[in-house]
């Protein structure tokens, strides 16, 4: 299928292969990719429309949660009739109507110690979109062990920030942030607000490193924290350099063991 | 003068930007220095197909009217 492309693929992806960065090459890079979206929320929802339009050809898609009213002002890949249904089915849904060039695969799953490498170990990419500090620390963890690459999102209120970590080349998340930070000193997911347009700025973003990385152009977000600021409409990069002492990505590693962080929102609190 | 040309590509009735990509796929298929053959229609497709094949970096030999279309001579970089 993506030795040739046909005449409804060069016609659906013919503006991104005009590009002379992209071409037909391209676009069979992108068509055979195996790209792992964690939630399919805020960040995942416009991330995963642009990969799936753009012709990501196998889209794996995490979360255990259903599709909630409140979820519709900024989770733009989900809508009103798919409330109840689970996030990651209703993607597909989505991605189905859009492109049906896209293999999708749903994971009705929470990311634990357990599950995480066996998932994302048929993956070229992984994307970070979800929105707790456990899930977080466990990608990072689990990437940098299994080597893969992943972009993390993050979005708080009004702000919004994407960094990409290429192990082995680059800082991990941890080398910027050591450990999470204690459960109740940072709001919960549930009491943090935020302005949809933000999680849009941030998913595209991410979408975007994603594409440069497949095809191999441009430079990633690589030891470079992008930071956008939604309320004077501010990009800034702040330069991270990799941590020696870092506990997952330096050499002598103090944690060897993926860790199931305690969950922050108390709903949903776990011991391990 | 006739030019010596190792594929074609008819793209009479295709319109812009399509014909452009086509054109662009089909010289990527093929071996440097290689001369493809393109017959376009006039207006839109004469006027940016070899605009745009430049850009991308081939080399346009020549375009040689034929009937009421063209015919464009490029060789591959
Ligand atoms: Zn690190």
């Amino acid at each position: 299928m993506t030795d040739i492309l046909t005449e409804e693929q060069i016609e659906r992806y013919s503006r991104q292969i005009i590009l002379p960065e992209i071409g037909g090459a391209g676009q069979k890079k992108l068509l055979r990719a195996k790209v792992l979206m964690i939630g399919a929320g805020g960040l995942g929802s416009p991330c995963v429309l642009y990969l799936a339009s753009a012709g990501i050809g196998h889209l794996g898609i995490v979360d255990s949660d259903r599709v909630e009213l409140n979820n519709l002002q900024r989770q733009i890949m989900h809508s009103t009739k798919t409330i109840g249904v689970m996030k990651a089915e209703s993607a597909k849904e989505r991605i189905n109507q859009i492109n049906p060039d896209v293999k999708v695969y749903a994971y009705n799953t929470r990311l634990t110690s357990e599950n995480i490498m066996g998932i994302i170990k048929d993956y070229d990419f992984i994307v970070d979109g979800s929105d707790n500090f456990p899930t977080r620390y466990l990608v990072n963890d689990a990437c940098v062990m299994a080597n893969k690459s992943f972009s993390h999102g993050g979005i708080f209120r009004f702000d919004g920030q994407a960094f990409t970590i290429v192990p082995g080349e680059g800082p991990c998340y941890r080398c910027l942030f050591s450990e999470p930070p204690p459960p109740g000193l940072v709001p919960s997911c549930q009491e943090a607000g935020i302005l949809g347009a933000v999680a849009g700025v941030v998913g595209v973003i991410q979408a975007n490193e994603v594409l440069k990385f497949v095809l191999g152009i441009g430079e990633l977000l690589v030891g470079r924290l992008l930071i956008f600021n939604a309320k004077d409409s501010t990009f800034r990069i702040v330069k991270i350099p990799k941590d020696e002492n870092c506990p997952v990505c330096s050499k002598a590693p103090r944690i060897t063991k993926l860790i199931d962080y305690e969950e922050f929102c108390g709903i949903r609190a776990k011991q391990k | 003068m006739d030019i010596d040309y190792n594929q074609t590509l008819d793209l009479t009735g295709v319109a812009c930007p399509i014909n452009f990509v086509k054109t662009k796929l089909k010289l990527e298929g093929m071996p440097k220095d290689e001369v493809l053959e393109v017959i376009l229609d006039d207006g839109e497709p004469i006027m940016n197909v070899p605009k745009s094949v430049k850009e991308d970096g081939h080399k346009v030999l020549a375009i040689k009217p034929f009937g009421d279309r063209f015919k464009l001579y490029v060789k591959k970089q």
